[in-house]
């Protein structure tokens, strides 16, 4: 357990001193929310109509472009290849990994998030909501994005390449997350949508580090 | 049987016959087919002529699908048992259930226009299938990424597999959203109650579609042994730059 | 039913028509593809064989 401590802690570190990863994320996480309202126009009416759907796709965009920051280093330098022999199972690297990946992503885009919403003009139970979507559902995407970081390791083009192979997998996390803000602004009960947004996050806890100690072990043979 | 055509040789001597016979079948269910849901099926009372659109539709959507879900099973194999056809046949068969996918977004789209006013309707079942080709496009995409060959089908199969869980939840998530965003007006495509006038060519060519792309499959696994020998073979024997006779080397048989 | 009649479709020529050929135009291509490719592989392999002199 204190080997898994140590390598999130690892991470994160790393995620902090280099040149500020996390402050990248955001910035492009807000500035693509910003994007929209200057393409669709400012009118508040629609902007409220559409903003959780932005914020949502925002959120999907910018943890596929931090997914390179997962393994794709390690890899590179062979600390990876350490990983693999060290006494710690491959899946419970991975789960670090995919930890620390949510501690510097999904995490302060969630903290951040009630600032977007302030922009699209949510009002503030759709705010919470958001809020909370985004603190269910980012954890998933975190978990699934690191099997697709993981098989694109070595591969050419491997940016491009992983939004391709992971944004369809991202679906159901947007369409519940989305759906939760929607339903609480048409009043029909915001619930369901987010215990199925939970249930992805739980199902993928599990599955995910194994899909992606798999795909690790066919990279490094 | 898949014990039995482990053996490559084997199965390039069992396919060289076998893909003539099942493409033969494949086109002559085709052409019964088609002369059924062309000539004989009748109108639909509700969408007229153009239902004949769904002969072609329902059959590749079927394949589009099924084409996925054995590539997932063939992945598992490859990985599980190390049997060396089964990512020959999961690579060989995704460009062929790509196409499927393809044609029957086409045909939708073209039975959507007269049926719903618009070119494309942001249906469960299309949006599905959308998804299931931008699912085929990464598989082919991440399988001829890397240098080593052996190393894009194992990743392949890996996603194949994260792939085969995640479909239905895509697909249920889909409906989901649909049931939350679309007007109940929507004319379902083909629901459970089919005619028999009309289910008699739906099942001809859906026959006709399997058997196609059983000979295609049994083409490119074809296609994909004779190129892995020939590069194993000048590998290990790299040709001699002269014609054989002016070097004197008399060519070894066996 | 004349000739012209069926080929009508009913009023729905412009939709029926172009989903068979579009069909037919992507899996027939997809078809010759595969035949192509596989006798290309044939004749390469072959012509190895001869040069190499192995099986």
């Amino acid at each position: 357990m204190r080997a898994y401590a140590g390598l999130f802690r690892r991470e994160l570190l790393l995620a902090v001193r280099q040149g500020g990863e996390i402050g990248l994320v955001l910035g492009f996480f807000v500035l693509a929310v910003v994007l929209f309202p200057l393409g669709v126009g400012p009118e508040a009416e629609v902007l409220r109509r559409i903003g959780a759907g932005i914020v949502w796709v925002a959120a999907l965009l910018a943890a596929v472009l931090s997914l390179d920051r997962l393994f794709a280093a390690d890899y590179a330098d062979g600390t990876l290849d350490l990983l693999a022999l060290s006494a710690m199972p491959l899946e419970g690297v991975a789960a670090a990994k995919c930890a620390a990946h949510w501690a510097t992503t999904g995490l302060p885009l969630t903290l951040i998030s009630p600032c977007l919403a302030a922009l699209v003009d949510l009002e503030a139970q759709a705010t919470v909501l958001l809020a909370l979507g985004l603190l269910i559902g980012t954890p998933a995407l975190s978990l699934l994005g690191a099997i697709v970081a993981a098989l694109t390791l070595g591969a050419r083009r491997p940016g491009i390449l992983s939004s391709l192979l992971v944004l369809p997998l991202y679906l159901p996390v947007l369409i519940f997350g989305a759906g939760a803000v929607e339903a609480g602004i048409a009043g029909t009960g915001a619930r369901p949508h987010l215990l199925l947004l939970g249930a992805v996050t739980v199902a993928a806890l599990p599955l995910a580090p194994v899909a992606a100690a798999a795909a690790l072990r066919q990279a490094l043979d | 049987m898949f014990a039995y055509l482990a053996n490559p040789a084997r199965f390039m001597r069992v396919s060289g016959r076998a893909w003539r016979f099942v493409a033969a079948s494949g086109i002559a269910a085709l052409a019964i087919g088609l002369y059924l849901a062309l000539a004989v099926a009748p109108p639909d009372y509700q969408q007229g002529e153009s239902v004949r659109i769904m002969f072609v539709h329902v059959p590749s959507a079927i394949l589009a699908e099924g084409v996925y879900y054995l590539i997932a099973l063939a992945s598992f194999v490859a990985l599980v048992w190390r049997h060396p056809l089964a990512d020959v046949a999961a690579q060989a068969a995704a460009p062929i259930g790509a196409a499927f996918t393809l044609v029957c977004l086409a045909t939708g789209s073209l039975w959507g226009k007269p049926m719903w006013g618009a070119w494309w309707v942001w249906d469960a079942r299309l949006t599905s299938v959308l998804v299931l080709f931008f699912l085929y496009l990464g598989y082919i995409a991440l399988v001829n990424a890397f240098e080593d060959p052996a190393r894009g089908a194992r990743a392949g199969a890996v996603l194949a597999l994260v792939g085969v869980i995640d479909l239905p939840i895509i697909k249920f998530s889909v409906n989901w959203w649909n049931t939350l965003h679309q007007p109940a007006s929507i004319l379902r495509m083909g629901g459970p109650t089919i005619d028999r006038s009309m289910l008699v060519p739906l099942l001809v060519m859906t026959l006709a579609f399997v058997l196609l792309f059983a000979a295609l499959l049994l083409l490119r696994m074809r296609a994909t042994l004779n190129e892995r020998k020939a590069r194993a073979l000048r590998l290990a024997a790299p040709p001699r730059r002269a014609d054989p006779v002016s070097t004197g080397a008399a060519p070894v048989l066996r | 039913m004349t000739l012209a009649a069926w080929a009508a479709m009913g009023g729905y020529a412009a939709y029926v028509w172009p989903a068979y050929g579009i069909a037919a135009a992507l899996l027939g291509g997809i078809a010759l593809q595969s035949w192509l490719r596989c006798r290309r592989s044939e004749r390469e392999l072959d012509r190895i064989q001869r040069t190499t002199g192995r099986q």
